[in-house]
């Protein structure tokens, strides 16, 4: 891009300062994002769905993508802006790898360099608009924290985002504990999952697992849930109470 | 009745574009409206950016127009320094580029579609906001909203160029038959290692839906025929 017009790359037209510069709303949005400590590691799990308004437009968008060697994100909200992001992170795991001095960004790091561009963004009145997961694992130790398009920031034993924090983290709150094995792991996020495809109007039936340990990131192919419609109460509930649902 | 007519031109619009087996297969409508009055009845909304990619255009005419005419500039400039055509996915990257960091002033959204030798025919979709997603095929416009059940139903992975072609135009059809921002004619613009062709089908050449009837020149016509009938029910 260099050699183009300097001027009118200079005017805005490849930069964002021309007219108004706040973000008023989302267009292209993901829905929640799981994340849980296991035993190994970290585990993910976000669907595949972009959702735009009401309609679910796209249906096999990965919003689990790994970042360096130490870490693994997650993002719900707005695709453009997750898709900017995760420029941003390739640039700065260009740069930590040009030192070429052994060390490496972990993902307690890449979590506050993210905390500081969502914070910063937000003093400008112009998010980012997403929620974003980062976990990871280095040298054995594990790590699960969030960002919020407002800059809110921590770490926990489980985290989920978006309608996840209602319908997830009941569930985690009861059912996760030290390490838990992959096996149970797994388990526990379908079963949030599950949960969010029957009660969230913009979830989608196409999902990953994405691992995270010492060793590497593996995220899974894509692949459906099955789901559960044989209660008695659902063959005629407003048996009784005609008009009613 | 509202006739506004110094509403924005916007491009209602059905927008379309499919791979198949060694290309891509771009379709849209013509038509576009300054609110209820159509400004433009044989709009070409398929625009080229270079020899082997092409932009579908939808929503605001305008801005859809400033966006491809920048990017088929910075195209012109990138092919020069590069020696050899532009990929398909660059000129979708410039296209995000615009759409990303101007989203709160346009409202345009716009599907890239080319082939190139690298990575054959590819169709890139930039929906509103500037997400950029590569994909089978995307629809895009307002028309669309009624082509997301027929394409789930009708696509498939590996067609032949001509069954992709078919696809397009009868989506198009079918779109205009319920989208009052859609009418005209359908365009489609084919792209190969071959090279670009371009064709046009006005509405006599297209199937009839439900509740069509076959267009006559006159009244007349069927009168004479069922000669002691003239007028019945």
């Amino acid at each position: 891009m260099n050699s183009i017009d300097a001027t009118i790359a200079e005017k805005g037209l490849m930069s964002s300062e021309m007219g108004s510069e706040r973000t008023l709303y989302p267009y292209v949005t993901g829905t929640s994002v799981i994340g849980i400590k296991y035993k190994d590691g970290i585990l993910m799990a976000a669907d595949m769905g972009g959702s735009y308004g009401s309609t679910l437009r796209y249906k096999s968008v990965e919003r689990l993508k790994p970042i360096g060697k130490h870490s693994l994100i997650g993002a719900s909200g707005e695709i453009s802006d997750f898709q900017e992001i995760l420029r941003y992170l390739d640039e700065l795991i260009l740069y930590d790898n040009m030192w070429d001095d052994g060390n490496s960004l972990g993902p307690k790091e890449v979590h506050n360099y993210l905390t500081r561009v969502m914070y910063n963004r937000r003093n400008k009145f112009n998010p980012l608009w997403n929620s974003l997961v980062l976990g990871g694992v280095k040298n054995g130790q594990k790590y699960l924290g969030t960002v919020s398009m407002i800059g809110v920031h921590f770490e926990d034993n489980h985290i989920a985002t978006g309608f996840g924090n209602h319908l997830a983290r009941p569930i985690l709150r009861k059912e996760w504990h030290e390490n838990l094995s992959f096996e149970d792991g797994v388990k526990l996020l379908e079963k949030c999952m599950r949960v969010l495809l029957y009660r969230d109007r913009s979830a989608v039936n196409k999902l990953q697992i994405a691992k995270i340990t010492e060793e590497g990131v593996t995220i899974s192919q894509p692949y459906s849930l099955k789901t559960f419609w044989g209660f008695s109460a659902f063959q005629n509930p407003t048996k009784g109470a005609e008009g009613s649902w | 009745m509202d006739l506004n007519l110094d509403a924005p031109h916007s491009m209602g619009t059905t927008i379309i574009g499919v791979t198949y087996d060694g290309g891509v297969v771009l379709g849209a409508d013509s038509r576009t409206s300054t609110g209820m009055y159509v400004a433009n009845r044989a709009s070409d909304k398929i625009t080229q950016l270079t020899d082997n990619v092409y932009l579908c255009r939808s929503g605001s005419a305008a801005d859809s127009q400033i966006v491809s005419d920048y990017v088929r500039y910075f195209l012109q400039q990138h092919t020069i320094q590069l020696g050899q055509p532009a990929t398909v996915k660059v000129a979708a990257n410039l296209i995000r580029l615009l759409s990303y960091n101007n989203k709160n002033m346009l409202q345009t959204g716009l599907i890239v579609g080319g082939w190139d030798k690298y990575e054959g025919g590819k169709i890139y979709g930039v929906p509103l906001g500037g997400t950029i997603l590569e994909q089978p095929f995307a629809i895009g416009g307002s028309g669309s909203s009624y082509l997301y059940g027929f394409f789930d139903q009708a696509w498939r992975e590996g067609m032949s160029k001509d069954e992709a072609e078919k696809l397009v135009v009868k989506a198009v059809s079918l779109a205009i038959a319920r989208d009052g921002a859609s009418g005209g004619v359908v365009r489609t613009v084919i792209i190969n290692s071959e090279g670009v062709t371009r064709n046009f089908y006005p509405g006599d050449t297209l199937p009839l839906w439900h509740e069509e009837l076959e267009p006559q020149n006159s009244l007349l016509d069927t009168l004479s025929l069922n000669s002691p009938e003239p007028m019945s029910t």
